[in-house]
């Protein structure tokens, strides 16, 4: 399993915004680059990337959580 | 006065300087915060400081009802909103007299009728305020002609029942309105199945220039000079001066007393702000609109006109009436703010809500930094990134840039990386300091690579 983890300090998002569906769901196949969250830092949203390619297992941060740098937002099989 | 309590319900720099206006007032006070923000300097300054909510300002410092209950749990009588947040929210203006406390500002009735864009362009075409000259409702495409004879080229022309920019064109003389005119149309019939269009004067950049004003609901008023604003990005003002530079006396006197009308026309009660467009070369301003709130670039009208802005909003909201008259209020120097955030301005201006580390403040004659940090505060990443704002005042203009540039040199804010190397190098700038800048000059000048490491060093 591959963490993914976040860069910044600030909000989880899983979605590029409330109406749609999340960037990732179980099962997806994961490019190196490919977004799969945003973090809200002070306003600005930044896009989370996929540094390695894999299979994606799940979110471990919630959407819409606080989150620290250096947390795990997500896990990649 | 009618206040003993305040609670303010709002955060960072300007919680703490109207807690400051508060105490200069002998007033208790009360500090909102949301979980994340229990340790702001706010918090530590103020009487007493209550929670508010979870860190998303959804849920505290936007939360209406958790606001208004807080308050009158902490048994205060009004509640100064600050900017941004519900600062200009008529429901919260509304919520807030209706729990019996008084809201430092406007009537609910003001806020909303100034916030509407079409209302607010009324209320000062009837006061005589001049607006972006445009063709009063539809036009056809035929009559899009002698309307442009009349307004100027360039015009704007576009769907009189779309929006969102979509087909909006500019026609810079007469024969390329004839030849975009009917393409508007036939866009505007396809898009909206309504040919009709909508006409409006370009003003080819422009500068940004607003005036402060003060009311005290009985349809008095008074002006306190303007300011100057054009330097922005994404339409974020990034520094500000007052007086405008390169003004004429007759403009400015115009423009100041085109404000006072608007806002006896309205009944205003605080301080509100007028917002124009400034066509520097037909010498010509426009109206774009009015905030109903105190703002962030208050100081430099503070420093200008030595008056104390939030104590007179304390003291309207109090009761009182207007506390000066227009012969007291006096314009002397020239004052400069710049808005230090929370960002890397060599990485695109990235968000870095870091710690502060060390913390050494510039102080001496013409200096003001409004802020609120200290040694060890760690800035949550929550919010907008506004650290602080370093405010100079100085004979004049040429002086004041002087000072802002030593000041800034001065200035020692460990553990983050802020937008001070920015206006390092705006203030050593030939076109700033010739004042030759207007609302669309800064983000070509960034994009030019006029911002460079060696700047910041």
């Amino acid at each position: 399993m591959t963490d993914i983890v976040s860069p910044l300090p600030g909000t989880f998002y899983h979605k590029p915004d409330p109406n749609s569906a999340p960037f990732k769901s179980a099962g997806d196949t994961v490019a190196v680059g490919d977004t799969i969250g945003l973090i809200e830092v002070m306003k600005t949203f930044i896009e989370v990337k996929a540094e390695a390619e894999g299979t994606f297992a799940d979110y471990v941060a919630p959407d819409a959580s606080p989150v620290s740098a250096g947390d795990v937002l997500a896990k990649m099989g | 006065m009618a206040i003993e309590t305040l609670f303010i319900a709002n955060r960072g720099e300007i919680a703490v300087r109207i807690i400051r206006a508060a105490q200069s007032l002998g007033l208790k006070t009360v500090q909102a915060h949301s979980e994340a923000d229990a340790e702001m300097l706010a918090v530590r300054l103020a009487d007493k400081a209550v929670c508010v909510g979870p860190a998303p300002a959804a849920k505290s410092y936007l939360n209406i009802a958790a606001v208004v209950a807080a308050a009158k749990e902490a048994g205060a009588d009004a509640i100064h909103p600050g900017y941004g947040f519900l600062a200009e929210n008529a429901d919260f203006a509304r919520a807030v007299e209706e729990a019996g406390m008084i809201f430092v500002g406007p009537t609910a009735e003001t806020i909303e009728r100034m916030g509407d864009k079409v209302a607010a362009r009324i209320a000062a075409k009837a006061a005589g305020v001049p607006t972006v000259p445009g063709s009063d409702g539809r036009i056809s495409a035929d009559e899009a002609l002698s309307v442009a004879e009349e307004i100027g080229y360039p015009v704007m022309i576009k769907a009189a029942a779309g929006g969102g920019g979509r087909g909006i064109r500019i026609a810079q003389d007469a024969a390329e309105l004839a030849r975009l005119a009917p393409q508007a149309r036939a866009e505007a019939e396809a898009a909206f199945g309504d040919g009709g269009l909508y006409l409006e004067k370009v003003i080819v950049n422009p500068r940004h220039i607003e005036v402060q004003i003060l009311g005290d609901g009985t349809g008095a008023a008074v002006h306190c000079y303007e300011r100057e604003c054009s330097l922005q990005r994404r339409r974020q003002k990034v520094w500000e001066e007052a007086p405008a530079f390169g003004l004429p006396e007759a403009t400015r006197e115009a423009l100041c007393n085109s404000a006072v009308a608007l806002a006896q026309a309205v009944n205003y009660r605080g301080a509100g702000t007028i917002e124009y467009l400034y066509d520097a070369a037909a010498d010509e301003f426009y109206f774009i609109e009015m905030n109903t709130r105190i703002q962030v670039e208050h100081p430099v009208t503070e420093m200008i006109t030595g008056l104390d802005l939030v104590v007179m909003m304390l003291r309207i909201a109090g009761g009182e009436t207007l506390p000066v008259t227009q012969d007291q209020i006096t314009c002397s120097g020239h004052a400069i703010e710049v808005r230090l955030n929370a960002e890397d301005p060599l990485m695109q201006f990235l968000p870095f809500p870091g710690k502060v580390a060390s913390l050494s403040i510039p102080e001496g004659e013409g200096l003001r930094f409004d802020h609120f940090l200290y040694e060890g505060y760690q800035i949550p990443p929550f919010y907008d990134s506004l650290l602080g704002k370093m405010i100079v005042h100085a004979s004049d203009r040429e002086a004041a840039i002087e000072l802002m540039a030593e000041t800034l040199k001065d200035l020692d804010i460990g553990g983050l990386k802020t937008t001070a190397p920015l206006h390092l190098a705006l203030a050593a700038d030939p076109g700033v300091r010739a004042g030759d800048f207007h609302t669309q000059w800064l983000e070509p000048w960034l994009d030019a690579g006029n911002l460079t490491a060696t700047d910041a060093a």
